[in-house]
């Protein structure tokens, strides 16, 4: 059994296939980072797992069954992530609202639940986070407490959509320590999906580059090649490998860079849409 | 003052819809959505004076164009319950209406100033009765769908991927806050009910960031404004709606002038 499988699944939002005939296997454990360009499905294909999007051929099988809603085994970091500007609502608090959140009734937290969250905003290094309001938290700071959150509930599998979104640099690098750390302590299995390759070069495993309504998962050494990114790009692309560093560029262009420009935009547009199907 | 019947009628009646509409309220401003309730409350004016006219009791006209109205917001959800321009302009069509029916009523004034006012002085036992059950009606909704109703105000995405039914829960909560809206509009008019609903949630989510604490406080608050406007208003013969008003916009005030990031720790 595999982590996640694909087998000649098709997803579609609308008429438009996002991804087609599409197959992979993630192992148990594997740190995978999740690449290719604006509206190439990567969103998508997490919804997928999620349970939110069923594949309109082919199946997925998300840690030996059938995707469903609500699976607590997954861990989940959504990359449209709505925030109310003056929410006066403590990080402990934030985070316990997503315990049983699904069920009727009235919230109800014990002590162990509470400590449970200050154990994981331990194990991020953002223990201060637990009784400061929102809306006095920076934006890495509230990255980190919706990091801590995800890896609540002892998660197997973690899905992290665009997790570095609005972080500067620093905070990129602490981010990915965090999720290394802590998900190779845990053996849990992370899909990463990012703009930028180079960041990440020190931590995946493997690759799973989307684009062009394919997929294409293995090692950097195989995937990001001029032929095959060509491909998933559908344009001509080279690449240029200089002392750790791996620049895909379209006509002399960075293609990631010129990508994380339209970032905003893009992001928001395509987390609508999905919004709405 | 507790020797008229007026005054523990309407310290009764003030005292429920408080309570309700600082619980209620809390969740509004949380979400974001108060100028949706306010919408709601513009919307049952025209129920409340086209009940009226047709010689119902205004209460179950307002109750019903306010539930209808939250209902249908909810349902649309995201395309309509945010965006401000599309309820401005069905709010003002809703007051439209409210005046066209009133234009037939034969005690025009009157009844506007009430509708638009609040009347709680002339608040009777039915009344009273009628807004506990109201309001009860109210709590237990409220306590049915709280779990789901904070998860999806505070993170709709992850909600959503957790099974949550965001519309669903918006249309139960917006259906919620119209009844508390036609409750709160008895007592201090259609026009004002952002007094008991957002000005005491507002202010007491500015003294706690926790979340049973902060309920609490938001209806201690609600109910400070009220039973205190009512007593000014007693003492001084200014109308009381106003004297509520006076009181909630000075508690929301006084919070944001405290200073921000300080805030008080205190367990949930």
């Amino acid at each position: 059994m595999s982590a996640v499988t694909l087998d000649r699944a098709t997803l579609r939002i609308g008429d438009r296939a996002v991804l087609s005939d599409v197959g992979f296997n993630i192992e148990f454990g594997e740190f995978i980072g999740v690449l290719g360009p604006n509206g190439a499905g990567k969103t998508t294909l997490m919804r997928a797992i999620l349970g939110l999007l069923s594949p309109t051929s082919g199946s997925i099988k998300v840690l030996g069954r059938t995707p469903e809603r609500g699976n607590p085994a997954i861990g989940y970091l959504p990359q449209l992530r709505t925030v109310l500007p003056d929410l006066r609502v403590r990080g402990r608090d934030f985070i316990a609202s997503s315990f049983n959140g699904e069920r009727w009734g009235l919230p109800a937290f014990g002590r162990h639940d509470y400590r449970m969250i200050e154990e994981t905003l331990d194990a991020v290094g953002a223990r201060d986070l637990a009784t400061r309001p929102l809306s006095d938290m920076s934006g890495g700071e509230r990255q980190r407490l919706l990091l801590a959150q995800a890896l609540i509930g002892a998660p197997q599998l973690l899905l992290l959509d665009e997790p570095l979104i609005s972080l500067d640099a620093r905070h990129q690098e602490i981010a990915i320590d965090v999720v290394r750390k802590v998900c190779r302590e845990r053996k849990i299995t992370v899909l990463f999906s990012a703009h930028e390759l180079n960041q990440l070069l020190g931590t995946l495993d493997r690759v799973l580059y989307l684009g062009n309504g394919r997929a294409v998962l293995g090692t950097v050494e195989e995937v990001v090649t001029a032929p095959v990114l060509s491909r998933l790009y559908g344009t001509d692309i080279q690449v240029l490998r200089t002392d750790g560093h791996i620049f895909v560029m379209s006509r002399g262009r960075d293609v990631e860079r010129t990508d994380h420009l339209h970032d905003h935009h893009h992001g928001h547009e395509a987390g609508h849409n999905h919004h709405h199907h | 003052m507790f020797a008229y019947d007026f005054m523990t009628n309407a310290f009764a009646a003030a005292g429920i819809v408080a309570v309700v509409s600082g619980l209620v309220g809390y969740f509004l401003v949380m979400r974001g959505q108060t100028f949706a309730g306010h919408a709601l409350s513009h919307i049952g004016f025209a129920g409340a004076t086209g009940a009226g006219l047709i010689g119902l009791t205004p209460l179950w006209g307002l109750l019903a164009f306010t539930l209808a109205a939250g209902v249908v917001m909810g349902a649309l959800s995201e395309r309509i319950s945010n965006r401000d321009v599309a309820i401005g302009v069905v709010l003002a069509l809703a007051l439209g209406f409210g005046l066209l029916f009133l234009h037939y009523t034969t005690s025009f004034a009157m009844q506007a100033t009430a509708l638009l006012f609040g009347n709680v002085l002339a608040v009777d036992h039915t009344m009273i009765a009628t807004l506990a059950v109201l309001g009860a009606i109210t709590l237990v909704a409220l306590a049915a769908i709280m779990r789901p109703l904070i998860f999806a105000s505070l993170q709709p995405e992850l909600a959503e991927a957790k099974g949550v039914s965001l519309r669903l829960v918006s249309t139960i909560f917006l259906a919620i806050v119209a009844v508390a809206v036609a409750a709160c509009a008895q007592i201090v008019g259609v026009l004002l009910v952002f007094t008991l609903m957002v000005g005491p949630p507002a202010a007491a989510q500015r003294i706690t960031t926790g979340l049973w604490t902060g309920l609490v406080v938001s209806a201690a608050l609600a109910l400070a404004d009220a039973w205190l406007g009512l007593t000014i208003a007693f003492y001084t013969d200014w109308p009381v709606s106003f004297c509520i008003a006076v009181l909630s916009a000075l508690g929301y005030f006084a919070t944001l002038s405290a200073r921000p990031g300080r805030h008080v720790h205190s367990e949930a």
